[in-house]
């Protein structure tokens, strides 16, 4: 049994001359929750339909639950996906339209109410896909993944269209199954949602891989910051001094000054800041969250 | 395969669906087999392109089913936009990508949707003979036309057998509908194709040149319908029309196995 639910090795899927994927290497432990980060076009969906077998890469390698991406019918029957938003059939109710799925995957019928209910569609399963909001099609796909009662379930921006109820419920779904033994392999362009439920982190950029590994690994790579404010603003400048004097970088942002440091300099600078007769207002340590880390590692803001 | 099939039915059996496609079958078969008895004295003939079929022929023991010979060319085009529709919206939809997930063999998700369309095709063509005969056999005393021979031996073996003929044709229609839908990608442009070519193009290129109604797909498919025609024979016909489905079938098998499915 391996113990590794995705492996990728020097993956590539090149469009005419255009590279949507390049040579990316990643793995996700067994059991966890990975997220799978990424602007618009950095290669996310291209990357999961690779390891879903629907395109052919054109270069590398990738095995899924120890069975090479080669050979999808070696692993799809324990994998659930959603890519790319849900995609049904109009004119068949949501019951049908799961039906059909159990029908071809060979999935006991009853799966198909339970799994209505699970998702809070119990009361519109026998009404046509054509007349659901965005969050009941996005309800409806995610049951439609987890009909094989999957060991890995690979979810494409499942939170898109959903009311902030409605994300909390995929949210605390995700985290029950992950409880439950599958590995969930999600991506979203809604980092913050990612960093709540993420055990792991892939970062694409422009189809390369930014960072792969541990979200707890990547946080600690970046460096904490005290955000202080003064109670008159013209001090504002003054604490950067001090800051500055002891070495920290640090910027005047929205009436507040924001020091690199680590989180027990903070101490010293509320003592510094006393003796200089500065009243602080505000003084508060602050870890970077994913977006920043984000957008710090590939330097798009 | 089985599981394909099963799963395509579903699709199939809805009210929608099922009922506009029978309802079209029902009102061609209607019309044209009543056109052949309420317009067996017109000048303008009773049968296809102004022939006409006298009462000495529908009294034959072939006569039960000539009216619906003649249908099977209609029952075709139905089966080509049918066959042709529930391919190409598997991309339209997007739904393609959810059935290679649950059956990545892209040959057992076409075979499984072609056993479960022909199926269906084979309920249409059935319903339409039952139909057709029926009709027949109401306004055959009304036509003078006889039906003494019709439920003989010979009458039983002329309706298997333009039953077996129209049921080939129908199925290579739809077949035709499937590799366009195939290639096409979009229901709309494989059905506009398809029934373009088969009710113009084909009708305006023999018009044109008649030599060319014994290599057309179309009039080949329409030829094994009727049993052959008098100037194309069914053999000819069933060879040249096997010829084109079964190299489409291929072409539209392969690109659809190794084609990336990216939308």
């Amino acid at each position: 049994m391996p113990n590794t639910a995705i492996s990728v090795s020097d993956l590539s899927k090149k469009y005419d001359d255009r590279l949507a994927v390049s040579h990316i290497n990643f793995e996700v432990p067994l059991g966890t929750v990975c997220g799978f980060v990424g602007p618009n076009g950095s290669g996310k969906t291209t990357t999961m339909r690779m390891l879903l077998g629907l395109i052919t890469p054109t270069t590398g390698q990738g095995h899924i639950l120890g069975e090479p991406i080669e050979h999808p019918d070696k692993y799809l029957s324990q994998v659930g996906a959603m890519i790319e938003g849900p995609a049904f059939y109009p004119a068949l109710s949501g019951y049908e339209n799961l039906m059909v799925l159990a029908k071809l995957g060979g999935f006991p019928i009853e799966r198909v109410q339970q799994l209505l209910d699970k998702v809070g569609l119990k009361e519109r399963g026998k009404s046509k896909y054509k007349t659901y909001s965005l969050g009941m099609k996005q309800r409806l796909g995610i049951a439609a993944a987890l009909l094989p009662e999957p060991k890995l379930l690979m979810l494409d921006e499942p939170t898109n269209g959903l009311d902030p109820e409605g994300i909390q419920e995929v949210r605390a779904l995700l985290r029950d199954l992950a409880n439950e033994g599958t590995t969930v392999f999600v991506s979203s362009h809604l980092l913050s949602e990612l960093e709540i439920i993420s055990d792991h982190i892939v970062m694409l950029r422009k189809g390369e891989i930014v960072f792969a590994g541990p979200i707890g690994e990547l946080m600690a790579q970046q460096q904490p910051t005290i955000i202080a404010k003064s109670l008159n603003p013209s001090d504002l400048n003054r604490i950067v001094e001090i800051a500055e004097a002891a070495g920290h970088h640090a910027v005047i942002r929205n009436d507040t000054v924001h020091i690199l440091a680590e989180m027990d300099w903070a101490v010293v600078l509320n003592r510094a800041a006393f003796d200089a007769g500065i009243t602080l207002a505000q003084l508060a340590p602050q870890l970077p969250n994913l977006e920043e880390t984000f957008f710090e590692m590939t330097g798009d803001k | 395969m089985l599981n394909v099939a099963r799963a395509e039915l579903r699709k199939l059996r809805r009210p929608t669906l099922f009922f506009g496609t029978m309802g079209a079958a029902l009102f061609f078969t209607g019309l044209i087999t009543s056109f052949t008895y309420l317009m067996i004295d017109s000048p303008r003939g009773n049968g296809d392109r102004g022939r006409t079929i006298g009462r000495e022929v529908l009294g034959l023991a072939t006569g039960s089913v000539n009216g619906f010979a003649s249908v099977g060319g209609f029952l075709g085009i139905i089966a080509l936009c049918v066959f042709a529709a529930q391919t190409a919206q598997e991309y339209t939809y997007g739904t393609l990508r959810n059935l290679l997930i649950r059956q990545p063999s892209r040959l057992k998700i076409l075979f499984g949707k072609f056993i479960s369309m022909k199926l269906f095709a084979i309920v249409m063509i059935t319903v339409a003979a039952i139909v057709s005969i029926a009709i027949s056999y109401l306004l055959a005393p009304g036509a003078k036309v006889k039906t003494d021979l019709w439920f003989t031996a010979a009458g039983f073996k002329a309706i298997f057998t333009t039953y077996i003929n129209v049921s080939i044709s129908v199925v290579a229609f739809g077949l035709v509908g499937m590799i366009l839908g195939l290639l096409l990608r979009s229901p709309i442009s494989a059905i506009s194709l398809g029934v373009l070519w088969l009710l113009i193009v084909e009708n305006l290129l023999i018009a044109v040149r008649s030599s060319l109604r014994n290599w057309l797909p179309g009039a080949q498919l329409s030829a094994i319908a009727s049993g052959g025609e008098t100037d194309l024979s069914y053999t000819h016909a069933l060879t040249v029309g096997g010829m084109y489905v079964v190299v489409g079938v291929i072409v539209a098998s392969v690109l659809f196995v190794r084609r990336d499915v990216a939308n």
